[in-house]
């Protein structure tokens, strides 16, 4: 890419001795037993694309943040966990149902955070993890779903991801879901808002490179939900979309809405390969 | 402070409609090959004030993606667009003017947003609020403010 050159070669030359801007070769190890896949080949539907290697966004953090994640007592979305495990276990809802009711313990989900998002051939539609959680309490608990974004269900979202922890993202494109699929590839590409960006702009032709004082990743989301620094809490896929287009001066679209969860799928497939991370820890 | 002055100044300006004798992003004229050589408001740009969009967070912001050596007192140049270090041996100021106010004219595909334009967006929103316009959309930079960083970037250099 030839602006990656150039910073390079103006690195070398202005900066001598200076870190370089692109990612680490580091290796994930969590707890000293658990090694992640934080660098894989591109799948083949990206093999038109300039992406050489998936690269989780652990990569492009700092060592102190990288090492957050590594150990689960430094890991601050862990204490998100414990709460997503009290909501597992508690009834609610008029079917007198609580999440254990039915799934046991949650060792049960594991593979789940996989796949997703996936289809449902009940619904007859794309169903995102929250999606399916949200389904799950209003039809088979009688309880009121979670706000979609919200943090009950980040908690619930990194409890079932964690069981998932180390396995490779493996969402399907082809079949009942290949239409939704396309939707979310034509959203990827298209530029919003009054900056005219859209996400390859800066996630596909730029990753690697300084925006101001932040090192733009490849927008990978296997490590949902993610505990960031910025705003020390744990957050969903869709609410870091909504930032993200809202941040190109656009009228974003609606967390749950069908424009979301089709790009769910399609920035999914864009990491399949790459291991469940969540809760991950980021800026 | 000046500083500050200026920053009020500006946000008066944006938010205001196109003030008389300027021309509006409308009715910009671009040569085949992006070029606006007309200037925006008539009155030469300043330089000084023009350093000061680029470095601003809430105005230009333009070394968010762009190195300029010249504006080191601010911390942390970007690296998405070429350094602008010599761009004043590069580019003329028409140029100049063009790629400011709407850089795909130039560069068709280019990442770099257009800081005069107000219409043909893709679902435009009220500045970083994420919600719909109120109303219709102002440009990313006055007029004089596009001059005023033409006129820094021509101090840029080298040779």
């Amino acid at each position: 890419m030839k602006f990656k050159a150039l910073t390079a070669i103006a690195a070398l030359i202005v900066a001598p001795g200076l870190a370089m801007a692109d990612p680490d070769d580091d290796t994930m190890i969590i707890n000293g037993e658990v090694e992640m896949i934080t660098k894989t080949a591109v799948p083949e539907h990206m093999s038109d694309t300039a992406v050489s290697e998936l690269m989780s966004g652990w990569h492009f953090r700092s060592d102190e943040t990288q090492a957050l994640q590594m150990d689960d007592f430094d890991n601050p979305g862990m204490i998100f966990v414990d709460e997503g495990m009290a909501q597992w276990e508690t009834v609610e809802g008029t079917e007198g149902n609580s999440c254990a009711s039915c799934h046991e313990d949650p060792s049960s989900m594991k593979g789940v955070r996989a796949v997703y998002p996936k289809w449902n051939e009940d619904a007859g539609e794309v169903r995102t993890l929250a999606m399916q959680i949200n389904a799950c309490r209003t039809e088979n608990m009688g309880a009121e779903p979670y706000k979609y974004t919200g943090g009950e269900m980040a908690n619930m979202e990194a409890l079932i991801a964690l069981q998932s922890r180390g396995m490779p993202i493996n969402v399907a494109i082809d079949g009942p879901v290949a239409d939704v699929w396309e939707q979310g590839k034509e959203l990827y590409y298209t530029r919003t808002g009054q900056l005219e960006l859209s996400c390859a702009n800066c996630h596909e032709d730029n990753y690697g490179n300084m925006i101001r004082a932040d090192h733009l990743s490849q927008g990978q989301i296997n490590g949902f939900p993610t505990y960031r620094l910025k705003n020390a809490k744990l957050n969903t896929v869709h609410a870091r979309f909504k930032g993200c287009v809202r941040d190109t001066r656009a009228e974003t679209f609606k967390p749950g809405g069908p424009e979301f969860t089709a790009l769910e799928l399609y920035v999914a497939s864009r990491g399949n390969g790459l291991s469940v991370e969540g809760p991950s820890v980021r800026n | 402070m000046k500083l500050s002055t200026t920053i009020l100044a500006a946000a008066a300006l944006a938010a205001g409609p196109a003030l008389a004798g300027e021309v509006a992003p409308a009715d910009l004229k671009f040569d085949e090959y992006g070029s606006v050589s007309e200037s925006l408001t008539g009155v030469p740009g300043d330089p000084e004030n023009g350093a000061n969009v680029l470095k601003n967070k809430s105005i230009g912001n333009c070394i968010a993606c762009h190195q300029v050596t010249a504006l080191n007192d601010a911390p942390f140049h970007g690296e998405i667009g070429p350094s602008l270090d010599g761009v004043g041996d590069r580019w003329g100021e028409a140029e100049l003017r063009g790629l400011l106010t709407n850089a795909k004219m130039t560069f068709p595909g280019t990442i770099m947003p257009a800081y005069y334009k107000v219409e043909g967006f893709v679902r435009p929103g009220n500045a970083y609020t994420g919600k719909a316009p109120d109303g219709p959309l102002t440009p990313l930079l006055t007029a004089q403010q596009i001059e005023d960083v033409v006129a820094f970037l021509l101090t840029q250099k080298e040779e």
